[in-house]
């Protein structure tokens, strides 16, 4: 193995090893990236087929599915908490991060393999334990937690005695001590092993976003483990630190989580940013435009990131200067967002684009993205929030922001790297149907929730009043409609691997210009043995 | 004749394209309560809850343009820089001015929307002298209100869900109607104080458009003027566990007469055994 010839073409003299030594004692970062994201693939169908229930139940009024609101919430819980921790970020981060981050520095792996592979297999471990928390009991006489991903005491404490939410704290402990591994390991990577040339101002737009990610994910997470911890303690050895006939007080929770949970939402979405920023400038065959300020943009985003919590805690009876402080300061936020999003428009403009798979998934990220973003804007604003707080405007909202936006990127990065990962080339026309009917589907499904929320309709309720039947139907055909594009994904993956179309080593034409396109598909087991010398790249 | 019957519809489709785009519908939203396939905020039947919904629409027609523009520009890009389009990419990537124009103007949009929101917020923070303080105490499920002595109550009640659709009255939407409702005078300044007894709920009646938090070991305050006679319905808004979906905020707004005579027959209905009525509520301003 440490005798790999020349990078380029080594796939074939590459010793591998065995099934098992490679898969589960891997250390390797393409391995454990492809690892994460078939992880990260299964979970969301987990997570997806949780939401499925919810939509079913929501179809009409009245309980049809579920025995009782508890159970349903419980699904709700389930949902949220996988698709944040095991579905997006896994894929994000772990997947496509760990895949192309070294690739694109000139890196040969990861600076911690060993690390890497405990980071990926704590992560599998605390979805385990989350899906056991699902079949223990949780409140007096029914099965998991239903207390929404927030996990807001005292609903967390003496809401739920049974022991299903200490397996979901320990999930998400184990969780956060992945993410807080994989996180140091990508800063020391993209700080010390970047190939000789290769400035931080010089360096890919994704290994920028992935910085300022691991940064997030080393400050925010540690919070989010205390608070946890605090709770564990609340609930299980008499402490009182969110209790108040024990001095404590629930709000202190709020602020904790929202600490970390603030934070998270850009953790969610920064790669996403890096990843359609090397898609549209590949497809425009332009660099990208304002790259500068595309980069410090998002580090912009994630140092207001860290001081806008609040937001999120307008009903909670915060003084007039509080709220007025986290309107202000959660506005800011809009600015370095709008910087991107017309930088990206502007990189496209007098662009020669391709309108591949991945490139319609990135543009309909563009514009989706965008109308998550204002609908941030309108519920930053602490005088209109106090009206849709809790409503289905804010789950439209973080929707279009995270299933429309971070879950687009992860299909838009799925086809262009595609024939990168796997070697194969997936017809296009497979990807383009898919972003179809995922775009009809999940705006059908999503865009009603604006009207519902507006009208009153409160978040996690598993029967309403009749008046929100009809834009519930069809949220609902939308939900199934976005479901079923999976289906096309699915059969794309396997179709292509079916068919074993070789692909080029850089499939994409003259505007790929990362280091991972000079790469065999897929890259040698090893590559960059000789250090790649960066000259120029064009910004 | 014709030409004007056809202006008239062109000029009532696009009203109702862009009353759907605004998320105004004014013919379905009816007061208190949602209406079927509504788009837009519950009609508002306070001074506070009428601001928040103006200030609304005026967000709604910033956010559209926005929306809109970036849409012609993506639009734009679709059919002019296609590569059959457009076969030589141009080699821009700086151009200074651009770059200072999408900061500022964003900068410029986020002032015009600061302004009308901090005198909102300020409005809402700041409570008038109240005519009236009710305190509202959130229980795993339903509601509980106290009038206290010194402003002619000196009781407390529970308020239910009703459960079964056959004792709703004709005005009470099926999981909306409560078996007591909270019933306060139109026309004063109401300062309802929220508090829980076990876990967190939230008090809410979008109809005078604000949202509380009821959270043991807290008390908070909200207030409103509700400006027309009615009954405006609410429904927990902070997630409770089971019952979370079945305890309402049934409020019924009523003329002063009305209210005086409520009083009296609730100090009857209601009139405590165990000496636990309020008497009187601090107001702390």
């Amino acid at each position: 193995m440490a005798h790999a010839a020349d990078a380029a073409h080594a796939d074939h003299h590459d010793h591998l090893p065995s099934f098992w030594r490679r898969w589960f004692y891997s250390t390797n970062h393409k391995d454990i990236g492809s690892l994460y994201l078939i992880f990260g693939f299964t979970a969301g169908i987990i997570g997806g087929l949780l939401s499925i229930g919810m939509r079913l139940e929501l179809q009409e009024p009245g309980l049809q599915y579920f025995s009782n609101p508890q159970a349903y919430n419980v699904f709700v819980t389930g949902h949220g908490l996988i698709m944040v921790f095991f579905m997006v970020m896994p894929t994000l981060i772990g997947g496509f991060g760990n895949w192309f981050i070294p690739i694109m520095i000139g890196a040969p792996d990861m600076a911690f393999p060993r690390m890497n592979n405990i980071s990926f297999w704590l992560t599998v471990s605390a979805f385990a334990l989350m899906l056991c928390s699902l079949f223990v009991e949780g409140a007096p006489g029914s099965l998991g937690f239903g207390g929404g991903w927030t996990v807001y005491p005292p609903l967390s404490t003496v809401g739920h005695p049974g022991p299903a939410l200490d397996f979901g704290i320990l999930a998400l402990h184990l969780a956060g001590a992945a993410s807080i591994l994989g996180a140091i390991n990508f800063i020391t990577t993209i700080l010390n092993m970047r190939a000789p040339g290769m400035t931080l101002h010089k360096m890919p737009l994704f290994a920028w976003a992935m910085l300022v990610t691991a940064f997030l994910l080393l400050l925010s997470l540690p919070v989010l483990a205390g608070a946890i911890t605090m709770l564990l303690t609340d609930r299980n050895f008499g402490t009182t630190f969110f209790d108040p006939s024990g001095g404590g007080d629930p709000v202190l929770y709020q602020h904790l989580f929202w600490f970390f949970g603030h934070p998270e939402v850009y953790i969610m979405i920064l790669p996403a940013f890096g990843i359609v920023s090397h898609i549209i400038s590949t497809f425009s065959k332009k660099p990208i435009f304002g790259y500068l300020g595309m980069a410090y943009a998002m580090v912009a985003i994630g140092v207001v990131g860290f001081v806008v919590w609040a937001h999120h805690m307008y009903t909670v009876g915060l003084s007039l200067q509080t709220q007025a402080y986290f309107v202000f300061a959660t506005m800011v936020i809009a600015v370095p967002t709008g910087v991107k999003i017309f930088s990206w428009i502007a990189t496209m403009w007098g662009g020669s684009i391709r309108f591949t798979a991945a490139m319609q998934w990135s543009v309909g990220f563009v514009f989706l993205f965008t109308v998550g973003g204002v609908t941030g804007v309108v519920l930053a604003n602490a005088p209109v929030d106090r009206y849709m707080h809790d409503t289905y405007y804010v789950v439209a909202h973080f929707h279009y922001v995270l299933s429309l936006g971070a879950v687009f990127v992860i299909f838009a990065g799925m086809y262009y790297w595609f024939p990168k990962i796997t070697g194969y080339i997936m017809p296009e026309w497979i990807g383009k149907l898919h972003f179809w009917v995922a775009f009809i589907g999940s705006n059908v499904l999503f865009f009603p929730m604006h009207f519902l929320g507006l009208s009153g309709m409160p978040r996690r309720y598993a029967d309403y009043p009749d008046a929100f039947a009809g834009w519930n139907m069809v949220s609902s055909i939308g939900g199934y409609v976005f479901f079923a594009g999976l289906f096309i994904f699915m059969f794309g993956v396997v179709y292509a691997f079916i068919r074993k179309e070789r692909a080029a080593d850089n499939p994409w034409g003259e505007g790929a210009t990362t280091l991972e396109w000079t790469l065999s598909s897929p890259p040698p087991f090893h590559q960059f043995e000789t250090l790649p010398r960066v000259v120029d790249t064009g910004h | 004749m014709r030409i004007e019957t056809g202006r008239r519809s062109v000029t009532a489709l696009s009203t109702a394209a862009v009353t759907l785009v605004l998320g105004i519908s004014e013919a379905f939203a009816a007061a208190g309560r949602p209406s079927p396939w509504e788009t837009g905020m519950q009609e508002m039947v306070t001074e506070l809850g009428q601001n928040v919904s103006n200030f609304h629409t005026y967000l709604v027609w910033l956010i559209t343009v926005i929306c809109v523009f970036v849409l012609a520009l993506l639009l734009v890009i679709v059919f002019r820089f296609n590569e059959n389009k457009n076969p030589v990419p141009s080699k821009t990537t700086h151009n200074s001015l651009l770059e200072v124009a999408w900061t500022i103007i964003p900068v410029l949009i986020l002032v015009a929307i600061a302004i009308p929101s901090f005198r909102l917020l300020r409005q809402q923070l700041v409570p008038p002298q109240a005519d009236l303080v009710v305190k509202v105490t959130g229980y795993s499920w339903y509601w509980g209100y106290e009038y206290p002595a010194d402003q002619g109550g000196g009781f407390k009640f529970d308020s239910n869900m009703i459960a079964d659709a056959k004792d709703l009255k004709p005005d009470q939407p099926r999981l909306l109607g409560a078996d007591n409702a909270m019933v306060v005078p139109v026309g004063k300044v109401v300062r309802v104080q929220v508090t829980s007894a076990d876990v967190m709920h939230s008090f809410t009646v979008p109809s005078f458009y604000f949202k509380v938090d009821a959270i043991p070991g807290r008390l908070n305050e909200v207030w409103f003027k509700a400006e027309k006679e009615g009954v405006y319905f609410g429904q927990c808004s902070e997630l409770c566990g089971n019952g979370h979906p079945y305890m309402p905020i049934e409020v019924r707004v009523v003329s002063e007469q009305q209210y005086a005579a409520w009083l009296t027959e609730a100090k009857q209905r209601y009139a405590s055994t165990d000496g636990s009525a309020p008497v009187k509520f601090a107001t702390a301003q």
